[in-house]
């Protein structure tokens, strides 16, 4: 656990010191909202229609944006050979895997944070229940994070990486997707986190699982 | 004798191409070993299982008595690998390379401190330790990637062609460092190219050809230069035409 | 001729006789169906004898590859892996043909080709999901790499699906069901009669002889390829 820490302090700090990912991911999805603000203009001028996409459109963003930064997230330790050196050091394969989540997570968060009110004024939409909406936004980025994760070590060595990992991820978060989606409508629409316990429990069973059986696995992905 | 590196009938098949077929080598402790031979010998293959990263598709690796494919963590922890992939990340800096992998290693806070001074000097890069690596020239990054390579004081180093790409310099500044370190402490196994250079070094001289150990001699058995290349050209060609 | 092969040509002939024997009950053995007022209804529902087997043997080959993916991780025997590539590609074709008798039967009961209806939903992402396990396979040329990380990732695959059944489920709970009961269950709930039920079992004997079939022949089809790439490298 601890050497998993030093890899994502690693990562963040190489990323805090360039921006070069994290300042893609946030201009992308601000791309992403403008482009279905303009294509949905009718429909979020009309305030009762406007909740209907509008947490479709949040999370499409949050995977577009989510799905760069995670091609990146191996494809990175490919620079000078060092994903050779991190497998030479003396660490379980998994805490590999877990430095690269916990990094993935932080990142997806800052580009969340400035993506969140934005949306909130381009879809003239106002944000209640805060608390609630990060409890999902949390919950469904740690899900993505985790399984985008495992497949960016996956495809870091295939020829088309790029176009092979939002292939593989999407179907396989097809089970974040919804919940989020779903439990994010409701939020927004005046739920409180009582409304929305039954989507929580599901990405919690998501975030679990897989979390632990991508751990499980991770060895025999960075073997050669 | 004791051998910190014992190979056993090692195998190794990418799909359809055998890298090694039945490779058979010990290396005693404190040795300067070098490995010569032509491209696809097989020497990188080799290198890659003795450092863990790959797994042998037969026979077996003990490293200082224990088995590199169950107890690969244990035997990562005394190797250190240098090859011409330097491992250093561009956007940190010099010092802040070394405390990574140091951390990695398992160093201590103040051992580490200490260490990345004195390897920093070593390597003649302690003015520059604040800068990052993406700014030094290409044999600054080597004499860079050589501390990395240290920094974990690991007993057996392995060398994956360190001398390709090194100017003159950084070439000069390797091999101080590398016949500096204490052998009742190191063990060192070099693939290289360069004779001349590996004859002035070692201890003993191995050459590989198509997956197998075809020449074995101490260094103390070996005239010159010439005699060895002649040897080498000999097995070589050989080795080719059956 | 090998055991192996006289093996694979009896099953052939057996699951072709068990296909024109379940073929026959359909035409011949099922009485006509009548509605509530005594009206002849179409033969639009016999679709369900193919499409609910099919779907069933869909299920059985992606459980293949998930268990032959493990053994493969736990053991690293080369032949784990064929038989999960061999059962994923045949897994893939008769989830597409789940989506399309579904889909005709929708449109034959409601008018639509498609609706979101839980099971239906999950089919798709089923094939989605093995679609792109075969993409993987595609796009890793070394023949071990290949064999791992399709491992992995038809492990990770397989545990997707049931979360996305539950998920789904949720997702149309939160719409108004357009059909109420009257999806699959509904429909399927006549199934009483024994010579309905016969069929029903006929055709999935037929349809999981099916698959044991062409498992085999792609198995044997992959060891093949194996002696040709042995003969290629011993002459070089």
């Amino acid at each position: 656990m601890i050497s998993g820490l030093h890899i994502a302090a690693k990562d963040l700090r190489e990323e805090m010191r360039t921006k070069q990912m994290l300042n893609s991911m946030i201009v992308f999805s601000l791309l992403v909202i403008v482009i279905f603000s303009i294509a949905f203009e009718d429909i979020i001028s009309s305030s009762n229609m406007v909740s209907m996409i509008a947490p479709g459109a949040l999370w499409i963003t949050f995977i577009f944006a989510g799905s760069l930064g995670l091609s990146r997230s191996f494809a990175a330790e490919l620079e000078n050979g060092c994903l050779e050196g991190l497998k030479l050091c003396p660490v379980e394969r998994s805490e590999i895997y877990i430095g690269k989540v916990i990094a993935g997570i932080v990142l997806m968060f800052f580009v969340e944070l400035v993506t969140v009110p934005i949306f909130s004024v381009l879809f003239n939409y106002p944000i209640d229940g805060l608390f609630s909406l990060m409890v999902i936004i949390v919950l469904g980025t740690i899900g993505f994070v985790v399984v985008g994760t495992l497949l960016s070590a996956l495809t870091v060595n295939t020829r088309t990486r790029e176009v092979l990992l939002p292939v593989l991820l999407l179907p396989l978060v097809i089970p974040v997707i919804i919940p989020s989606v779903l439990a994010t409508a409701r939020v927004l629409t005046g739920g409180g986190i009582v409304d929305v316990l039954q989507e929580i429990r599901l990405l919690v069973v998501y975030d679990v699982v897989f979390f632990i059986v991508a751990y499980l696995v991770f060895e025999h992905i960075l073997q050669d | 004798m004791d051998d910190i590196i014992l190979a056993s009938n090692v195998s190794r098949s990418f799909g359809n191409v055998q890298a090694l077929k039945g490779l058979d080598l010990a290396v005693r402790r404190g040795e300067f070993l070098v490995i010569l031979g032509p491209n696809g010998a097989g020497k990188t293959t080799l290198i890659k299982i003795l450092s863990t990263l790959s797994r042998p598709s037969g026979g077996s690796v003990m490293i200082d008595g224990m088995d590199a494919t169950t107890d690969a963590v244990q035997i990562r922890q005394m190797i250190g690998v240098l090859s011409h992939d330097s491992y250093l990340y561009n956007d940190l800096t010099a010092e802040e390379n070394l405390r990574f992998f140091g951390k990695m290693y398992g160093l201590a806070d103040d051992v580490l401190e200490r260490r990345i001074d004195e390897l920093l000097e070593k390597v003649e890069l302690f003015h520059r330790a604040g800068d990052r690596v993406g700014t030094l020239s290409r044999g600054m990054k080597q004499r860079l990637s050589i501390a990395r390579a240290l920094i974990h004081n690991p007993s057996i180093l392995l060398l994956d062609e360190p001398y390709t790409g090194l100017d003159q310099h950084a070439a000069q500044t390797f091999e101080k460092v590398l016949l500096e370190l204490d052998p009742s402490k190191t063990t060192r196994v070099m693939i290289s190219h360069n004779i001349e250079r590996s004859l002035r070094s070692c201890d003993r001289v191995v050459i590989m050809v198509r997956g197998k150990v075809v020449y074995d001699s101490p260094r103390s058995d070996i005239g010159s230069v010439e005699e060895l290349k002649e040897t080498y050209i000999a097995l070589v060609d050989g080795e080719r035409d059956a | 001729m090998s055991d192996g092969q006289r093996n694979t040509r009896i099953l052939s002939i057996v699951t072709g006789v068990a296909m024109l024997v379940a073929m026959g009950m359909l035409f011949f053995y099922l009485p006509q169906m009548k509605g509530e007022s005594g009206q002849l209804l179409d033969n639009s529902f016999n679709i369900f004898y193919f499409h609910l087997p099919i779907a069933l043997v869909a299920y059985l080959a992606f459980t293949v590859v998930f268990l032959s993916s493990a053994q493969f991780l736990r053991s690293g025997e080369h032949r784990w892996d064929v038989l999960s590539a061999s059962s994923a590609q045949i897994g893939v074709i008769f989830a597409f043909l789940v989506l399309i008798t579904g889909s005709i039967w929708a449109n034959a009961t409601w008018g639509w080709y498609w609706i979101w209806e839980p099971r239906l939903t999950t089919s798709l992402a089923l094939f989605l999901v093995y679609l792109a396990y075969l993409l993987m396979r595609q796009a890793v040329d070394e023949p071990e790499a290949r064999a791992r990380l399709s491992a992995v990732f038809g492990i990770v695959g397989f545990l997707s699906v049931p979360l996305s059944f539950l998920s789904i489920r949720l997702w149309r709970s939160a719409h108004p069901l357009m059909f109420g009961d009257a999806t699959y269950g509904g429909a399927g709930g006549g199934l009483e009669g024994t010579s309905l039920q016969l069929t029903l079992v006929m055709n999935f004997i037929a349809f999981v002889l099916l698959y044991a079939t062409l498992l085999m022949y792609r198995v044997h089809n992959e060891q093949i390829q194996e002696k040709i790439n042995t003969k290629k490298r011993s002459m070089e």
